[in-house]
């Protein structure tokens, strides 16, 4: 039997034109499924989302969430290895998959009348994949060739640091990558192991945009799914991280060219009621982004009157300023980047960080700063809806993450906020013993 | 006003100095697309001051003879609009994407923009230290650095396409304002813009305030740059750049192919499509990252333009695999030309390329692109409805026969990172 029900997406003046809803079912099995109809191109994008990522994985096992993602795209019992190539692409389209803290998801978008051939393929990847010895030894070295070329970029060195030090209890400290000695020494039946014990219907959350019919492609998806036998729901780290007390602190020296400045603070989780007002804050400093992890550096953010912006860049103490300030499942970090110019030090652009800092935790944000980060978060989440793809990624992501219904209320949210749900957001967010501060010193290059 | 019946079937307007503007409507969201490009990239650049078009990419949107940067931050900024400048070797691009009430006074602020700025000292000091710093960066990026070294070796230091785009510190340092406004007065002309605007908009009323707002310019058409075609290779070339305090190595491998408007195009991209991009990565993913698994990314890209592009194939290795990575590349270009692709390589990516049109013209900021694209190299207003049977007509034999001049022997190779060769 299917939980079938229609909700209406809140739907403001400049968005009435999209008769935009979303049909949610629940397959018997616990498969929850979103299907918005948006009938603007012959396309269809279908995502697969599982409530496991880099916070679910234990010491020794770091990096293995991203590497059963990698093991998911090696064939299927249905799917032979060598009948993966091309799978897709004989419909023109392109299908991907990304691991992060909370989440890992797989996507496909193509012409609709591969709608079927993508709901094939996920099914298969959900409970079929094959994890043969050989293809897990070959692929340990694509992961470590990964993990090295993210170690190329100073920039992701810092902010894997920041992120370590910020966190003592939570296993939000390690990257996503994992840990080279842990990738070095995991095994197939530990890849295998934990691909059993996550993907699994009552943990995954299935999404199409597209040129489709509701009724018509919940009909496909039971077909699909329907046959796939819920399991034990996983079991979870139960850890909750300390309150900070205090600053800490992390200096990266290193071979390089460029120094680079980190400031993270504990931030709310997505469906916390501080976390739009924080979102807002961010705005006001740093321009507004796309609110999530996909969309949030597609396109730069509007920063020109932001206040980091005029504090650092403006003044030529750093060529870029940016702000994170992401949708997560548990609270993460708002983590504030600066590059210094060449030639400046990095006490002269902490200084004055810090001192902007102060001044809106101590003032707040005007009311003029706040109508412009209104109006900057509003068309951004006009412009993210420019393809099926990317709404589907914002559906499956808050539905994953936390809800959809906290997507939906975000322009209602965004709209309602007051100068003073900000300065209560800036005075908690930034308090000085709330942060992690870290340093990349370039050592010269021999 | 030219249209076509089917497709994009954009509009297409040529104003009464020359410049032209492309519309097409989409009822996607309610937002707006707008790429606004002038016929001067870094091919423009004087010779000795490579890097210009660059700065003045930095600092042009930074004040104009009626606004200060500050009134201009705040059209944007209030608008929620982010400005990106990009300069390519061909084209100087304002790209933006605004809410479709918007569209009135965003392109007045792009004319303003492309047509009066002032670059104001102060404003260039700063973008200045924002650049130097960037070639800071990338002197500590083995991909740019391999890419960068790539291109020089192919088209020699002095072209204009061998040339760095973002040019030296010491170039960058001395360019003054006054040559950044020559340069901007010699290349910036009605003649050399292409307007396109794309998304939930009226023709006929972008046909209008475009008309308002650069119908009226006057400046004389730019001087043609003229170009050369690249040097033949002759022989193989290799060059280290040894980065040892970095944990990866970044392969660029290389060849000088043909131009955008040989016919010989369409068969180019489908070879090169199934050499290094089909699913991923082509025959060389399928080496180098599936069947060895050296690789996180390994795939070849195919740039034709006026003059003869490359088509580089790039791969992130570690330091051991990284001769044993250009052997196989090695060993994949030799198959390839002396086999060609198989019938069934042909059909698969023929498929793909021509079944991949509407998911990659499904944005406005794509479409705006491909249009923008089309108008360059003057393909036709209906390009994407050819755009399949172009495809579909090239035979297996035309496919082989543009994989001839990937000869290994006659290959650049550069390797940046922790290898010192």
């Amino acid at each position: 039997m299917l939980f079938d029900f229609i909700m209406e997406r809140m739907a403001t003046s400049a968005e009435a034109r999209q008769s935009a809803f979303l049909r949610a079912a629940t397959l018997d099995n616990g498969l929850q499924v979103l299907i918005r109809p948006e009938h603007t191109a012959p396309l269809a994008s279908v995502w697969c989302w599982y409530k496991v990522g880099s916070k679910d994985e234990s010491p020794g096992l770091t990096g293995v969430s991203h590497w059963v993602e990698h093991m998911n795209f090696k064939g299927t019992a249905n799917i032979p290895r060598d009948q993966v190539k091309g799978i897709i692409e004989q419909f023109g389209g392109s299908w991907n998959g990304y691991t992060w803290i909370d989440q890992t998801t797989y996507l496909e978008t193509a012409t609709r009348d591969a709608l079927d051939r993508m709901l094939f393929i996920e099914a298969e990847r959900m409970d079929r994949c094959l994890y043969h010895p050989d293809d897990c030894e070959s692929e340990r070295t694509v992961i470590i060739s990964e993990l090295q070329g993210g170690e190329n970029d100073p920039d992701q060195l810092l902010d894997q640091e920041v992120t370590a030090a910020a966190f003592k209890a939570h296993s939000y400290r390690h990257p996503t990558i994992g840990w080279l000695t842990d990738l070095q020494t995991m095994t197939r039946d530990d890849l295998y192991g934990y691909y059993r014990r996550y993907y699994i219907p009552n943990n995954a959350t299935l999404v199409i945009v597209g040129d489709v019919d509701a009724d018509e492609a919940l009909r496909r998806v039971e077909k699909h799914f329907g046959r796939i036998a819920a399991g034990p729901p996983p079991s979870r780290l139960r850890t909750v991280e300390p309150e900070q007390n205090g600053e800490r602190r992390v200096t990266l020296e290193k071979e390089g060219t460029t120094a680079y400045l980190k400031v993270a603070y504990h931030a709310p989780h997505a469906s916390d009621p501080r976390f739009v007002p924080a979102l807002l804050l961010d705005a006001a400093l740093t321009g507004a982004k796309g609110v999530n992890l996909w969309s949030s550096f597609r396109v730069p953010p509007p920063q020109r009157n932001a206040r980091l912006y005029r504090a650092l860049v403006e003044t030529g103490l750093a060529s870029a300023v940016s702000g994170a300030m992401l949708p997560t499942e548990q609270p993460f970090l708002y983590t504030i980047s600066a590059t210094a110019t060449d030639g400046t030090s990095l006490q002269s652009v902490e200084t004055p960080l810090l001192t902007e800092l102060e001044r809106v935790r101590s003032d707040g944000i005007t009311p003029s700063e706040l109508a412009r980060a209104k109006a900057q978060l509003r068309a951004r989440l006009v412009f993210d809806d420019d393809s099926v793809t990317n709404i589907a990624h914002q559906i499956g992501y808050f539905a994953t993450v936390n809800s959809v219904d906290v997507l939906t209320s975000l322009p209602t949210q965004i709209a309602a906020a007051t100068l003073e749900q900000v300065a209560d957001a800036a005075r908690a967010l930034l308090a000085p013993s709330n942060r992690t501060v870290g340093w990349f010193k370039p050592v010269p290059v021999s | 006003m030219t249209t076509v019946a089917s497709g994009l079937a954009p509009t297409r307007i040529v104003l009464s100095n020359g410049a032209i503007v492309l519309v097409k409507e989409t009822r996607k969201t309610p937002a707006v697309t707008l790429n606004v490009a002038m016929r001067a990239g870094s091919v423009c650049d004087p010779a000795g001051s490579p890097g210009a078009m660059y700065l003045l990419s930095r600092v042009i949107d930074r004040g104009t003879v009626t606004r200060s940067a500050a009134a201009i931050a705040d059209e944007l900024d209030n608008r929620g609009v982010s400005l990106n400048i990009v300069v390519s070797r061909h084209l100087f691009s304002l790209l933006c994407t605004c809410l479709a009430e918007d569209v009135e006074p965003i392109l007045e602020l792009l004319g303003d923009i492309v047509t009066a700025p002032t670059v104001p000292d102060a404003e260039l000091a700063t973008r200045k230290g924002e650049v130097i710093t960037l070639l800071r960066q990338d002197e500590d990026n083995p991909a740019v650095r391999a890419v960068e070294e790539l291109m020089a070796l192919l088209y020699g230091r002095s072209h204009e396409y061998g040339r760095p785009q973002k040019g030296t510190s010491d170039t960058v340092e001395h360019l003054t304002r006054e040559q950044l406004l020559e340069l901007h007065a010699a290349r910036f002309a009605p003649a050399a813009l292409t307007v396109v605007v794309v998304g939930d908009v009226d023709s006929g009323r972008v046909a209008a305030i475009t008309d308002q707002v650069f119908g009226s310019w006057r400046a004389a058409s730019p001087v043609p740059v003229h170009l050369s075609p690249p040097p033949l290779a002759t022989s193989r070339r290799r060059r280290v750049i040894p980065m040892m305090n970095k944990s990866q190595a970044d392969i660029a491998y290389g060849f000088t192919t043909i131009t955008r408007r040989d016919p010989a195009y369409y068969a180019y991209w489908l070879m090169n499509n199934a050499l290094g991009q089909y699913a991923l990565g082509g025959r060389l993913g399928d080496s180098i990252r599936e069947r060895q698994g050296m690789a996180y990314y390994v795939s070849s890209a195919f740039d034709p333009n006026i003059v003869e592009g490359p088509l580089m194939i790039r791969a992130g290795v570690s330091a051991p695999n990284v001769d044993r990575a250009i052997a196989s590349i090695d060993e994949e270009l030799s198959a390839v030309r002396r086999s060609g692709i198989t019938a069934k390589e042909l059909t698969e990516s023929r498929q793909y390329l021509i079944g991949s049109l509407p998911r990659s013209l499904e944005t406005n900021a794509a479409i705006a692109q491909f249009l923008q694209s089309a108008e360059f190299f003057g393909l036709g207003l209906d390009y994407d409805v050819r755009l399949p049977d172009l495809l579909g007509r090239v035979t297996i034999d035309e496919v082989h026969a543009a994989a001839q001049p990937l000869d290994p022997e006659r290959a650049t190779v550069v390797v940046a990172g922790p290898y010192q060769g």
